[in-house]
């Protein structure tokens, strides 16, 4: 895995697309007595403003992760996304994915199994970085990795 | 069923991190772990609990994947994401680190003794498995670099009383070595899971190999010598390895660990799904097709994957396991009845 570098642009003119608006808070959600179930949305909203590795956007800005591609069981404790990278050969798939993997990660609790896996049919190395994205020794090698680490950071910052 | 995996103990052993491995010392009185937060640490027993006898605290840079025990007890080899082996050698006070194996390109994920105890097996995501002799100075030389692997190798075990090593890897295949004329040759290729090896055990007389992987099953595979009377084909001297059992079916996320108990023959395999499982082979079972069965399943015995199982070398049923959840769990497995 490589960081962005002063290379030309894999894809210079990719298609943007509009951001989804703010989740409507509902009333039962603001009663504190009811407890919370972790829903699709909820999980697309702390994936979906990460940057791209490479173009000053969002993954929800190119399409990258939409919420229907997001697919949560709370009493299973599962989480299962699929991104779609901007062009087949991306290079840059496998970073993006280890950085929705990261954020959720970061952010679930610990009870809930993640499953990230490219939209099938939209990459040629599909699955090769499925198989690199599951294992989580890898990910954690990565993750122990300081430069690498920066770049998945860079990806999860929030842009100023 | 639910009676036949009781809980004896549960330690919180690596907290805050994850705990990779365990393996218990040839005396089966201590238990090393070690885990992601850069320790090694050995447990020994005090009364109905375990506590820790040692840390090992500054032998790595990074994670430890893996822990071995010499066959001899007295020292202890871990493998590190840092791409160093240490070995540490046990002292009346605790550990102290007498060799730093180094010459893997990144992370090492195992290492294990062979049954001499003159040879050690490392195997690293630089796709290679490397062997090393030590002398009587305890000076560590490195006689082998095996690249038979496409890529990144899991696990390395050695035969339990031969010196034939197996290997288990990201490329899907299983991989056995011998020594040949000064130097050491991959002698059979075991195909036939789907996706990564992660862990491979041997069975009592090593006759057996159990293999588990990320495609949800676990396989029985079955030397068979040169002229065996079974009809299954070797090519030249080398025996064949042969799957003759694969249980799917079980498992319902990844399976990291499995260890085949030598007293008991029993198989216990540790899960992505939280779960531990054990199997026993059916008494009326056939060599070429032998069956297993599920004799205890405990679904949720970590909060979180359970990485590694041991079974204790001496004391039939004390099974221990470990977790991404940082925990150590001590198990007592019972036989169920009529099987």
């Amino acid at each position: 895995m490589v960081g962005p570098g002063p290379a030309p642009l894999e894809n210079a003119n990719p298609l943007i697309y509009r951001r989804s608006g703010e989740r409507p808070v509902t009333a039962r959600e603001e009663d504190d007595e009811l407890p919370d179930a972790i829903d699709d949305r909820e999980i697309f909203d702390l994936i979906r403003s990460i940057n791209d590795p490479e173009h000053p956007l969002t993954l929800e800005e190119l399409n990258v992760v939409e919420q229907v591609r997001v697919k949560v069981n709370d009493a299973e404790s599962t989480v299962s996304v699929e991104f779609t990278p901007t062009i087949p050969h991306c290079s840059m798939a496998t970073l993006i994915g280890l950085s929705i993997k990261v954020k959720l990660l970061r952010s679930l609790p610990e009870r809930f199994k993640l499953d990230v896996h490219i939209t099938p049919g939209t990459h040629a190395s599909e699955h090769a970085v499925n198989k690199q994205l599951a294992d989580k020794e890898r990910v954690a090698a990565a993750l122990e990795n300081s430069h690498l680490l920066e770049v998945v950071n860079q990806c999860l910052s929030a842009r100023s | 069923m639910p009676e036949a995996l009781s809980l004896l103990c549960r330690v919180p052993a690596h907290p805050e991190s994850r705990c990779w491995a365990l393996a218990w010392s040839p005396g089966g009185a201590l238990l090393a772990s070690c885990g992601g937060d850069r320790a090694v640490r050995v447990w020994g027993r005090a009364g109905s609990s375990w506590t820790c006898r040692a840390v090992l605290g500054d032998g790595h840079q990074r994670t430890v994947r893996r822990v071995a025990w010499s066959p001899c007890g007295s020292y202890l080899a871990s493998a590190s994401f840092d791409g160093t082996t240490c070995v540490w050698k046990r002292q009346e006070d605790g550990f102290e680190c007498v060799a730093t194996l180094e010459g893997h390109e990144n992370e090492v994920k195992s290492v294990a003794w062979a049954p001499s105890g003159s040879l050690l097996a490392t195997c690293s995501r630089d796709k290679s498995v490397w062997v090393w002799e030590v002398d009587e100075e305890e000076e560590y030389e490195c006689v082998s670099v095996l690249n038979a692997h496409t890529q990144d190798v899991k696990h390395v075990v050695w035969h339990p009383s031969q010196e034939l090593l197996a290997s288990a890897s990201y490329d899907d295949t299983v991989r056995l070595y011998r020594e040949e004329e000064d130097d050491w040759v991959c002698c059979a290729t075991l195909e036939g899971h789907d996706s990564t090896v992660w862990a491979v055990a041997f069975d009592k007389e090593g006759e057996r190999l159990a293999s588990v992987s990320d495609d949800r099953t676990l396989r029985v595979w079955r030397r068979y010598h040169p002229g065996n009377q079974e009809g299954v084909a070797c090519s030249g001297t080398d025996p064949t390895w042969k799957c003759v059992c694969t249980l799917s079916g079980y498992h319902s996320r990844t399976i990291y660990d499995v260890s085949w108990c030598h007293l008991t023959g029993a198989l216990a395999t540790a899960c992505g799904d939280d779960a531990i499982r054990v199997f026993e082979e059916s008494p009326t079972s056939e060599e070429a097709q032998p069956t297993f069965s599920l004799t205890a399943h405990v679904p949720r015995a970590h909060s979180q994957d359970v990485n590694g199982v041991a079974w204790n070398p001496k004391e039939p049923g004390l099974l221990a396991s470990c977790s991404d959840d940082g925990d150590i769990a001590f198990w007592k497995y019972q036989r169920p009845e009529g099987c």
